[in-house]
């Protein structure tokens, strides 16, 4: 089937491929819009607050409201720092960010680019909003900002590999790499997303226990890879300000910030694909679903698991720095290998 | 035709283009009266003392040496998931093998107390310590 409903409605031209690439930016804008909002009134509520109450009705403007703020803000590059690597670090963190947006299935009808190599690229493309932390930390010469950029580092690479080994875990499961196949392998129900241990006879019960772990601990991966609470020290506002991007204003600032939430959107996506079905609906390929209903029900489960993330920020506290390497070094890395290595024995088997 | 990596290549433009577009509106439409208190570092107020390039902690760069070792892992172990099945159970004891080499790095790294963040060798007084201050 065709991957790809732009090129089929539009030809295949340069309006096909702009429209292609433009989209899922004008989308993911708009998303970031509702994630600030989201993360405003989730937290008010979960204090028994009201949130931004006073611009539009019940605050609904107030995203908007901050994007005038930022976009009037005066811009200052400190006269100590490096220029050209300071002013280049926004560049990288949102170009990264977004070009990882490239293979993700949003739809069966949907796929930017259907490439079979889309968890490797993955993996590799994250890496670069990495290098935009370190070089916007080290290029601003503040101690707050290098002390954030080293932290950030340390503890992305530390969450690197049990990530890896959770996302390989499925590689193993659906044997490909390339994330449409991925989605379309888990074809018929709930119970066979490979959180359930994929589709296969009623003995996958002994399988249930290591993709449920792998899962798990891809979420807490991937709240670390993101810099969201409980792994938030490189950002801890109380004894850093405000980490890798303390120096940095207005436009900048807000590409950072932007880089941040399509990187939650990202990791969201790819729980969503690997964990829950992407665009699979829950009962099955006869009831709902479509291309429609695929872009719905993918949607949905990012939703879900965005708000998670934003649900864990307000309810628990902080890690400390020696606890958070340990939980990465010592707990999740061994683990995710076991976990693999039970799935990859258990596809051998079957 | 554009080829999917051809689309990659389009992502990337198009995520560095929306960048220049945001910072050159702001550039438009903002203020800009910079002076040398403004634009000097930020260090909550106080006059900064010293650069912030300074030699750092020896702890990333052992994390960042195991973590070279386990991703160049992860590089093999990517093209193995894929096909080990065809393959048979020769590849899988090999893969396991290897892993398990590296697993006995990470344990050698573990026992030597690298992985520890904090290596605090506390000075724990006794009791008479406290009861009976020493004198001298």
């Amino acid at each position: 089937m065709e991957t790809n409903i732009f090129i089929q409605l539009l030809g295949n031209n340069w309006i096909a491929y702009t429209a292609i690439a433009v989209l899922p930016l004008g989308f993911l804008l708009l998303y970031a819009l509702v994630a600030i909002l989201a993360e405003l009134k989730v937290s008010a509520w979960m204090q028994d607050r009201l949130g931004p109450m006073r611009t539009g009705p019940w605050g609904i403007l107030q995203p908007l409201a901050e994007v005038v703020k930022l976009l009037q803000k005066e811009d200052i590059t400190p006269d100590l720092a490096n220029k050209v690597l300071y002013n280049l670090a926004p560049y990288m963190m949102f170009t990264g960010a977004y070009a990882a947006v490239a293979v993700i299935p949003f739809s069966q009808q949907f796929v930017p680019s259907n490439i079979n190599l889309g968890l490797f690229y993955i993996f590799a493309v994250s890496a670069i909003a990495t290098i935009g932390v370190v070089m916007g930390g080290w290029a601003s010469n503040n101690k707050y900002s290098l002390l954030g950029a080293m932290r950030s580092v340390a503890q992305i690479i530390s969450y690197e590999i049990p990530a890896a080994m959770a996302i390989l875990a499925t590689a193993v499961l659906a044997s490909s790499l390339n994330l449409n196949e991925i989605n379309t392998v888990q074809d018929g129900g709930i119970f066979n997303w490979f959180i359930f241990g994929g589709p296969g006879p009623w003995f996958k019960v002994f399988v249930l226990p290591f993709t449920f772990g792998l899962c798990l601990i891809y979420m807490i991966a991937s709240l670390a890879e993101t810099n969201r609470t409980p792994f938030d020290i490189p950002e801890g506002e109380s004894e850093l300000v405000a980490g890798y991007h303390t120096e940095y204003g207005g436009m900048k600032f807000a590409m950072f910030f932007l880089g941040e939430y399509v990187n939650m959107f990202i990791v969201s996506a790819i729980m969503a694909t690997i964990f829950f079905g992407g665009w699979q609906s829950p009962f099955g390929s006869s009831i709902m679903s479509g291309p429609v209903w695929g872009l719905f029900w993918f949607l949905a489960k990012v939703g879900t698991v965005v708000f998670f993330q934003i649900w864990l920020r307000w309810t628990l506290p902080r890690l400390r720095v020696d606890q958070l390497m340990d939980l990465g070094w010592k707990y999740l890395l061994p683990m995710s290998f076991i976990c693999f290595f039970a799935i990859a024995l258990w596809k051998m088997l079957i | 035709m554009l080829t999917d990596f051809g689309f990659i290549l389009l992502y990337f433009i198009i995520g560095f283009v929306f960048v220049g577009i945001g910072i050159l509106t702001a550039a438009v439409l903002r203020p800009s009266h910079p002076n040398p208190i403004k634009n000097s570092t930020y260090e909550c107020g106080e006059e900064p003392m010293g650069g912030a390039w300074i030699k750092f902690n020896i702890r990333f760069y052992v994390l960042a040496l195991i973590f070279l070792l386990f991703d160049v892992e992860v590089v093999f172990l990517l093209p193995w998931a894929v096909v080990y099945k065809q393959l048979g159970w020769f590849a899988f004891i090999e893969m396991i093998v290897f892993v398990v080499i590296l697993l006995a790095g990470l344990a050698y790294v573990w026992a030597k107390g690298d992985l520890s963040w904090e290596r605090p060798r506390p000075y724990i007084p006794s009791l008479r310590d406290l009861v009976v201050p020493k004198k001298d």
